[in-house]
């Protein structure tokens, strides 16, 4: 647990996480940010409170009340 | 010797100075992929029309603070727990109560459905996570089939099943995150490397592979792999305590929600923040957040009662949902995306469509 290492164990094991971390690949957000605004465009379609539901559709209308002919 | 004790602090010292120059690298690094802005890719995208989402159900029964909740995989069961020690199933479809379960503490901070639907977690000051199946026989006591699965030294604060009822992932005021047999209650994975509490967790859609992300008082957001254990990216922009992380329904990128009053997205592939949801006029701290089904819209819950509605790619927000009359702890969509459930310090839940 964090508490029970001491100053010097804790540096040393950010120390060798961030040397992993320099080394990470990395994508510039141009490419990645194009691809986050692809997806949505071709999920938009079947997000039901992106686009709204018909409340005949809607399992959470409105309870209605009872028609009686 | 004295000598040591000089020796000690020179390497205290070195390691520091190290970590600091790492620390610069990584930025400068990260600082080369920010060729562009999200909402600058985005800008062609079409604006969001006028959003009327409105409360469908409330949900009343719990006598206290209402701290978290889960859907169920068939899209209308929700589980509740309470600061009360309460944990309740829900139909939101008829807002009946299926099952209730009293806990042995107060403060129940996490709860989670099984995938199967045959079974929820929960926990919280008791720091266990332990697992109720769920029976419809009406004369079985639900607390006596208790199973202990999980033991933290801190109270429990997150808790999640993995793809399968079993094994669970939680998340630890002691600083940890781990992941267990259900079992046998084996500690199968331990996650070592928050340098405070561990407030929020949330897995990767099955798709992207086994990480998950988890998010702090030490204002920091961390990804993992769930086999070796190791974190692979870390990420320290916000201000404040990390209190709900969700991944992005790509698995590519996950949101945040902060004490900071800010909300951000993290985009894994370029390993930097790319979006900062926030306005001068929201001073409060963001509780819990969600995507829809897309993405294309975050819904976060706030301490000032309100619920906002952020364009993810554009940045603004496109809608303040009032209702509830606390504080909003906790918020999720539901598996199909057709409405989202939030739960707050008024006792209630309220699901929105």
């Amino acid at each position: 647990m964090a508490q029970e290492l001491s100053e010097k164990e804790l540096l040393k094991m950010e120390v060798e996480q961030l040397k992993k971390e320099v080394k990470t690949p990395r994508t510039p957000i141009s490419k990645t940010g194009k691809e986050i605004k692809d997806y949505v465009e071709a999920e938009a379609g079947n997000d039901p409170l992106l686009k709204g539901i018909p409340e005949d559709k809607n399992p959470f209308k409105e309870k209605g009340g009872c028609a009686i002919s | 010797m004295a000598t040591d004790g000089l020796h000690e602090n020179q390497t205290l010292a070195s390691l520091k100075s190290e970590a600091e120059s790492l620390k610069g690298k990584l930025e400068e690094e990260r600082a080369k992929l920010h060729d562009v802005e999200l909402h600058q890719v985005a800008e062609r995208v079409e604006a969001l029309g006028q959003f009327v989402m409105k409360t469908r159900r409330t949900l009343k029964g719990h006598g206290n603070k209402v701290l978290c909740m889960d859907w169920c995989k068939d899209k209308r069961r929700v589980v509740s727990s309470s600061q009360d020690g309460k944990v309740i199933v829900w139909d939101s479809f008829t807002t009946n109560k299926e099952h209730a379960v009293t806990m042995p503490c107060t403060w129940v901070m996490a709860c989670a459905y099984a995938p199967s639907g045959c079974a929820i977690a929960c926990g919280g000051l008791d720091n266990k996570c332990s697992v109720y199946p769920l029976t419809f026989d009406k004369n079985e006591n639900m607390a006596a089939k208790k199973k202990s699965v999980a033991m933290h030294t801190n109270y429990l604060s997150a808790c999640s099943f993995t793809n399968s009822d079993m094994q669970i992932l939680t998340a630890s005021g002691d600083g940890t995150c781990a992941l267990w047999d259900v079992e046998s209650g084996q500690l199968l994975q331990s996650f070592h490397g928050h340098g405070a509490d561990v407030l929020c967790l949330d897995l990767a859609p099955s798709e992207t592979g086994n990480t998950f992300v988890s998010g702090g008082c030490d204002k920091k957001a961390m990804v993992w792999d769930m086999r070796s254990g190791q974190c692979v990216q870390a990420f320290e922009t916000h201000e404040s305590d990390i209190n709900s992380v969700r991944y992005y329904p790509s698995g590519d990128a996950f949101a945040s929600g902060s004490d900071d009053a800010t909300c951000r997205l993290y985009d894994l592939r370029a390993d930097r923040e790319v979006a900062i949801y926030s306005k001068e006029s929201i001073i409060f701290g963001a509780s819990s957040v969600d995507f829809s089904l897309s993405g294309r819209l975050l819904f976060a819950g706030y301490n000032d009662y309100t619920i906002n509605v952020w364009d993810v790619l554009k940045g603004s927000r496109v809608s303040i949902l009032f209702g509830h009359e606390n504080r909003v702890s906790t918020l999720r969509v539901s598996p199909d995306g057709t409405a989202f459930c939030s739960g707050s310090w008024d006792h209630t839940l309220r699901v929105w469509a």
